[in-house]
């Protein structure tokens, strides 16, 4: 790994296992009187965000700020981008106000990885069109852990919206590599032309599967990107493909049900699973904010010869 | 001011190794790297002398702390932790009643975190009843420069407010850079800056030593902390 985190394809098991181990000890912070460290004293952080995010954007600013870390929020509203300001002048100006990480959001596919070409500081990928989402991927793969013990031979199914799911591939990238196995459950029409080559099971079926799960992960619809019809109706998406009570019932008594969030409640969700207790949806916007402390930890809190730092904290 | 090796005042307290204590801790070694004996290191201290050392150390946090009431033991991991639970179980089977012991981990404090890569962190845990009001006793391997004293005096501050601090060491190397001095001394080893102090504990390295070198690569940089942080990796 080197000094970005864009990709979970750039992680290996061992700088994987080493952020969820540090995470771990990160989560106590919360606990604590006082919630904060002072790490990252004198470091800035700039959340460049070019589209709409709640929990992700909140959550690097709350780590962060746990870290001692200046934050400066970006976002495309309302900023120069507005104007017309392309992604690489934005980038000169946040590099000219000494930025040390820059966490970016951004609708288009490999933008994270562009902008590490443009800026000395570390690039934080918090998703990037229908790329990656790898923060999320590793709250997740914590959130399994910690509910479960492991992660290592777990069967992970993977439901809905595949095509347009950033988290799905970081989330099928790191699980598998972390030993579980996956399965993507979509419509045809939902699933990416390349998935043959990902390293999981493709299924349609969704029943059949649920009885051998041990995390049932469902993703959101997405409504915004779609611009053409994937499926007949809402309706009939949500009878084969949505998590209602009866389909949780079929599940084995310890599995977990995981949605990254925003849901659509009532289309890949019912209300009531949401809320039960087999829904980790809570936890895992809490454990977000520890995974995400852990990142900013071993791209920042080291020395800044843009070495790889996560190669020598082990 | 060399001491020899059994001089060190050892009142040579009777009672063998209390049951048990051999594992105490060694799950919570945190990021532990089992350390080999160095190739032609000078013997400091074996098994018997640590073992005496820390009795007498035990003895003298009762003396000083009216029967060590309200003492809790923080050990700095890595190989603090381990120290801490054998200074409680002594503790204890003098005074008859379990002595609270925890962990603190000081890497996110450290003064020197920018002058290398992000470190491994260790494990911090406080008994459920907290710190405050608390006799606290910091419990480490090595002092050395003080920094990773300093650097846990500012790790409690975030956890509690503890009545006292007191400082336990094992070995005092000397080399301060900081107004900070040990309460507890289990042996002053009068070292130069050049010279390496490896601690090795059977919970985390299969066997208690405590071994000089000299050696050559580290004396480049006396401030970086103590010895252990210099060893470990």
């Amino acid at each position: 790994m080197n000094r970005h985190l864009i990709s979970i394809a750039d992680l290996n098991r061992d700088d994987a296992l080493l952020i969820l181990d540090t995470a771990e000890e990160l989560a106590q912070v919360a606990d604590r009187p006082i919630r904060k460290l002072p790490t990252l004293r004198g470091r800035t952080v700039v959340n460049l965000f070019f589209e709409d995010s709640t929990r992700t954007r909140i959550s690097f600013e709350a780590a962060a700020k746990r870290l001692s870390a200046d934050v400066i929020n970006f976002s495309a509203k309302g900023s120069s981008v507005a104007k017309g300001e392309s992604l690489k002048d934005t980038a000169l100006t946040l590099e000219a106000m000494g930025a040390d990480a820059v966490v970016i959001r951004h609708a288009a596919s490999g933008a994270a990885h562009r902008l590490a070409g443009w800026v000395r500081g570390s690039v934080v990928n918090a998703g990037d069109g229908m790329h990656e989402h790898p923060t999320q991927a590793l709250l997740d793969a914590f959130t399994i852990r910690r509910r479960l013990g492991r992660i290592d031979g777990l069967a992970v199914t993977i439901v809905g919206d595949v095509l347009h799911s950033r988290v799905a591939r970081s989330n099928v990238l790191l699980l598998r590599l972390l030993g579980a196995d996956v399965t993507l459950v979509a419509p045809p029409t939902l699933l990416p032309v390349a998935v043959s080559s990902w390293p999981c099971e493709v299924s349609y079926d969704l029943d059949s599967l649920l009885p051998k799960s041990d995390v049932v992960m469902m993703l959101r619809v997405q409504a915004e990107r779609m611009n053409a019809a994937y499926f007949p109706t809402v309706r009939e998406y949500s009878r084969r493909y949505g998590l209602d009570a009866d389909r949780m019932q079929t599940l084995p008594e310890h599995a977990i049900v995981m949605h990254p969030g925003p849901m659509n409640r009532g289309v890949e969700i019912a209300a009531d699973v949401a809320d039960s207790a087999r829904s980790t949806i809570v936890e895992q916007v809490a454990n977000g904010v520890s995974v995400r402390m852990a990142v900013l930890y071993l791209l920042l809190g080291g020395a800044q010869a843009g070495g790889s730092q996560l190669e020598a904290a082990r | 001011m060399t001491h020899a090796l059994h001089s060190s005042g050892d009142p040579a307290v009777g009672g063998g190794e209390p049951a048990g204590a051999g594992t105490a801790g060694a799950g919570t070694a945190g990021a532990g790297t089992a350390k080999v004996p160095p190739a032609g290191g000078k013997l400091v201290l074996g098994p018997e002398e640590i073992r005496r050392a820390l009795t007498r150390i035990a003895h003298e946090i009762l003396e000083r702390t009216d029967g060590a009431a309200d003492v809790i033991l923080l050990g700095i991991p890595t190989r603090g932790v381990p120290l801490a639970c054998r200074l409680a179980a002594r503790l204890t089977q003098v005074e008859g009643r379990p002595a609270a012991t925890g962990s603190l981990d000081v890497t996110m404090y450290r003064d020197d975190l920018r002058l290398r890569p992000a470190r491994t962190l260790g494990h911090t845990s406080v008994p459920p009843s907290g710190l405050d009001g608390k006799v606290v006793i910091l419990v480490d391997d090595v002092l050395y420069s003080g920094r990773t004293v300093r650097a846990a005096l500012d790790a409690l501050g975030d956890l509690g407010r503890p009545r006292t601090v007191q400082l336990a060491v094992l070995v005092d190397r000397g080399h301060r850079e900081l107004p900070i001095r040990a309460d507890y001394v289990g042996k002053n080893l009068p070292t130069s800056q050049r010279e390496v102090v490896h601690v090795l504990l059977n919970e985390v390295d299969g066997q208690d030593a405590v071994m000089l070198t000299t050696g050559l690569d580290q004396a480049a940089q006396p401030s970086a902390g103590d010895a252990r942080i210099e060893t470990d990796r």
